[in-house]
């Protein structure tokens, strides 16, 4: 052997580290190289491109609320929807399945995110907006839209089109990562805590409750982490359905736009450079975005970890 | 001790709220599958009049020519393939950096913030970051460009999932690898890796599924090609975007086509998925 | 079985990516959306003819006219023409190359397609959204013998930007002074009204979705998925059919000669038969080339484009350019394209 095994732990150590470090390179040269894109329309409207809903091409104003509001509201939606789904269904694989459905259920879950991003859009506008605006959004409208504080949610007319239809796509685009990864870290678990519980007369969903959910919790937010990341940065399939439009209303029927939509609608056209930096920021402000999420869901972990005496 | 379980009221009522639940799991389930076979039934039903053994052997056409998607067929698997070639082992080795080595060090908890950033970031956005740093400085585009930015997707995903599972992983299987003498790479790779090893190869799977059905990030990267080409330096065909101009045609022949693409895409996803997970399984059987 | 199914999958990979024979060298050329079936068709039928792939992408003119600028494209295509000072300040040369429509259609049910007329400043003002329901008096008056529902009529436009958002948007500017100031023309612009499809193919399920909706689409689209059209009045008042005829009458009316970089815009162009809202869809190269050997296979085809090409345009339902143009542009490309050394590039194979 020409390497101890000492040398061939500090050699897999350092080259397991290198690609780490290689993560976090890239990540800066890409902000970096944004940056400067960005550049030529942050510095012509300072932060006021945060608060501002002008999006005109043709006088070259651009503001960025009406897409930042759009991404949080859908995907807002999307987690909402698709984070009980999908532990639900990882709930199921683990704990009721059959054996031997076991497999093919999870691969057909994890079918879902083999479908192109372009046909949940092109089935969303074709086959899912025309169901969602015949039978649901006149229900959606008739029950909530007279009450009295989540009225104005679901007011507008029924186009199937909109804030919820692209919420509700992103919720399906999102399940397949978040259940999958729930269903892996569910299964390691180790058998004798569970076993234990069950020992002392715990029902089923008592032992999920207290011992799998606290046991996984780092490997569950992770899943929520990566449905989150799908939700906010989705491009094609928001784009098909959410009607595209700059503005802020207060139902969710009525058409938005999100960032990621934004840059896929407009970028491919924007020859100018203050109208291509004003979408290159619009894409540094994503990352702002998921910064903030991050460091919340750091605290928040952080605290429920403290409750129960761990360290992290 | 008077055994009275079943009649008590409390323990009634914990035991409805644990039926309930799993009740409630099956409805997801179900919910699920709902979504999975509404959508796969409109790809069959759009995309099943394109399917003949044309579609393997033929270009694209030009509108109101018949044809097939080799040339994007062929671009796809070579740059998704060159891509997961070089995203996996980054991602997986990233992971262990990040479970087994660093845990709470700068550097470990940086890698892992911008990791989760890097998730999330628009498609788009990374597409547009390769074409500035790579096309615009070799002045052309190519395969390999698609092929990096794709790789910019699947990594943060397969860092997350691989330190995910490793870190679910007891702590008594790794101490008695080293117990028995191993040193640490071997206790990682032969120990730790293995019982991961179903999540680790859910995360590239899943990042597998992802780099074959993104549009965006090639758009400038690596453009398309309209004939048969296996030149990873100059424009490649692939399957997202062919889907995408053709989907967005009004010709009828074309968007079949299109329909017929991201079926194929679908089912050559499900069969990855298939033989990876039973070429791995065999490989612990031994 | 391991090496089995290993082997089985590499073997499909071999057989996908098994070369078929050695390709001529390929251009690239890269932008607008518009003619992007036709130059298809055109590469297709070309490479048959001569081995030589024309590989075209449609990015978007705003992409077409970046990649040309960098060049990392042999050529870039734009539907919205560059100004002379433009194409001055970037070195490059501008030509028409093909000719199409742009086409308003509604979602109406009782009235026909063709049967409902509208006029320029009444188009501007439903999509300011001063006009808001369909039997406004507005459009009643110039449509007396059609019943028009009371219905509210619902905007719809592109959400992406688009060579045929600036036909549109450039007609409206000419024909509504208040669209001009408060909206203008350009391939994105800021909508008063009105949600947004995604290319043309979203306007028209947008449009098919939604009862009382109004758009606007290329005339290929329109066509092929038999939708429900207007007419719409022209500079001589008259109101043509939209089709091939009235799109070639626009663009053989106007003034090419006295346009430098051939920057002429075809809305709202004169004569009894011209549709109101067409445009050329423009190619654009750069003066000097460092890779001439490209620049003339470039032209080469576009000359075989524009001669042997006519037919498979209409069959696409594009219009071919008048043959007086055809001159024009090859008369450009002789006294502006030339190589790194001064020399003009092109010769008319046709001499």
């Amino acid at each position: 052997m020409l390497l101890t095994a000492r040398r061939q732990d500090a050699l897999f150590a350092q080259v397991a580290r290198a690609f780490a470090a290689l993560v976090l390179l890239l990540l800066a040269a890409i902000v970096i190289a944004l940056g400067f894109a960005a550049w030529p329309a942050l510095l012509k409207f300072g932060p006021g491109f945060f608060v501002s809903d002008v999006w005109n091409p043709v006088t070259k104003d651009f503001g960025a609320l009406a897409p930042i509001y759009g991404t949080i509201a859908t995907s807002t939606i999307a987690l909402l929807i698709g984070v009980p789904v999908s532990f639900g269904i990882a709930l199921y694989l683990t704990e009721m399945c059959p054996t031997a459905l076991k497999r093919p259920l999870g691969t057909a879950v994890e079918l879902l995110a083999a479908i192109p991003s372009i046909i949940y859009g092109m089935w969303g506008l074709f086959v899912f907006a025309p169901f969602f605006a015949d039978h649901v959004e006149p229900f959606l409208t008739a029950t909530f839209g007279n009450l009295w504080l989540i009225g104005p949610l679901f007011e507008g007319a029924p186009t199937g089109l909109g804030v919820l239809t692209a919420g509700i796509i992103l919720a399906v685009m999102v399940i397949p990562f978040v259940a999958a990864v729930m269903r892996d870290v569910f299964e390691i678990v180790p058998s004798v805590l569970k076993e234990s519980a069950y020992a002392v007369g715990c029902t089923t969903w008592e032992v999920v409750r207290n011992i799998v959910l606290p046991y996984t919790r780092i490997g569950v937010v992770g899943g929520i982490m990566l449905g989150l990341g799908r939700a906010l940065g989705e491009t094609m399939a928001v784009t098909f359905v959410i009607g595209n439009a700059y503005r802020i209303r207060a139902s969710l029927l009525e058409p938005g736009n999100s960032i990621a939509s934004a840059l896929a609608n407009e970028f491919n056209e924007a020859a100018d450079p203050v109208h291509r930096g004003a979408l290159v920021a619009l894409g540094l402000v994503l990352f702002v975005l998921t910064m903030l999420v991050l460091a919340a869901s750091r605290l928040l972990i952080a605290r429920l970890a403290r409750r129960e005496g761990a360290t992290t | 001790m008077q055994w009275n379980g079943a009649a008590s009221g409390r323990y009634r009522r914990r035991l409805a709220l644990s039926r309930f639940n799993l009740r409630m799991s099956l409805v997801t389930m179900a919910l699920g599958m709902l979504f999975l076979f509404w959508i796969l039934a409109t790809l069959f039903a759009n995309g099943i009049a394109a399917f003949s053994p044309a579609l393997l052997t033929q270009m694209t056409p030009p509108p109101g020519s018949a044809g097939g998607l080799r040339n994007a067929i062929a671009g796809s698997a070579l740059i998704v393939g060159t891509a997961t070639l070089v995203s996996t082992p980054i991602g997986i080795l990233a992971g262990i950096y990040l479970a087994e080595y660093g845990r709470d060090g700068w550097l470990a908890r940086a890698t892992r913030f911008v990791n989760d950033m890097l998730l999330s970031a628009p498609s788009i956005i990374l597409g547009l970051f390769v074409y500035t740093v790579y096309v615009l400085q070799v002045g052309h585009f190519s395969g390999w460009a698609g092929s990096f930015a794709l790789a910019l997707i699947a990594i943060p995903v397969v860092v997350r999932t691989t330190e995910n599972t490793l870190r679910l992983v007891p702590g008594t299987l790794r101490e008695a690898a080293v117990a028995l003498g191993a040193p640490m790479w071997k206790v990682i790779v032969k120990v730790t890796l293995k019982a991961a090893r179903d999540g680790v190869i859910t995360g590239v799977l899943l990042a597998v599924a992802r780099m074959a059905g993104e549009t965006a990030p090639l758009l400038f990267t690596a453009l398309n090609n309209q004939f048969w080409s296996t030149d990873m330096n100059g424009p490649m065909a692939n399957l997202p975007i062919v889907i995408f101009q053709f989907a967005m045609s009004p010709f009828d022949d074309w968007r079949t086509l299109a329909w017929a693409g991201a079926l194929l895409i679908t089912l050559a996803v499900l069969a990855l998925n298939i033989v990876a997970r039973a070429v791995f399984r065999q490989r612990a059987m031994r | 079985m391991r090496r089995i199914t290993a082997g089985a999958a590499l073997m499909m990979i071999a057989a996908t990516t098994a070369p078929i024979g050695a390709h001529a060298t390929d251009i690239t050329g890269a932008g607008a959306t518009f003619p992007f079936p036709i130059y298809a068709k055109w590469a297709d039928a070309y490479r048959a003819k001569t081995g030589i792939g024309m590989n075209y992408q449609s990015i978007g003119s705003g992409g077409g006219i970046a990649q040309i600028k960098a060049k990392t494209i042999d050529f870039g295509a734009s539907d919205m023409p560059l100004k002379p000072d433009e194409l001055q300040s970037a070195g490059l040369v501008q030509f028409p190359a093909i000719v199409g429509g742009v086409v308003p259609i509604m979602n109406l049910g009782v009235v026909a397609p063709g049967a409902l007329k509208l006029t320029g400043p009444v188009l501007a003002d439903i999509y300011l959204g001063k006009i808001k329901r369909w039997n406004d008096k507005a459009i009643a008056s110039i449509n007396s013998g059609v019943a028009l529902p009371d219905e509210p009529i619902a905007v719809v436009r592109r959400s992406d930007g688009s060579g045929t958002t600036f036909i549109w948007t450039d007609y409206l500017s000419k024909v509504s002074p208040e669209w001009k100031s408060k909206v203008g023309a350009s391939t994105a612009v800021a909508w008063p009204e009105g949600v947004g499809g995604k290319g043309n193919e979203g306007v028209a399920a947008y449009v098919q979705r939604i009862k009382g909706a109004i758009g606007y689409v290329e005339y290929a689209y329109a066509k092929r998925n038999r939708m429900t059209y207007a007419l719409v009045q022209n500079r001589d008042g008259q109101y043509p059919r939209p089709d091939a005829s009235t799109f070639q009458a626009a663009a053989a009316n106007a003034d090419w000669k006295s346009a430098p970089g051939f920057y002429q815009i075809l809305t709202d162009q004169p004569g009894r038969n011209a549709w109101p809202i067409s445009g050329a869809s423009f190619i654009l190269m750069h003066k000097t080339q460092e890779k001439p050997q490209n620049a003339v296979e470039v032209l080469e085809f576009f000359d075989w484009a524009f001669h042997d090409g006519p037919r498979m345009a209409e069959d696409l339902d594009y219009v071919p350019l008048p043959d007086n143009l055809i001159a024009l542009i090859e008369a450009s490309w002789k006294s502006q394209i030339r190589n790194a050394d001064g020399k003009a590039i092109w010769q008319s194979a046709r001499d």
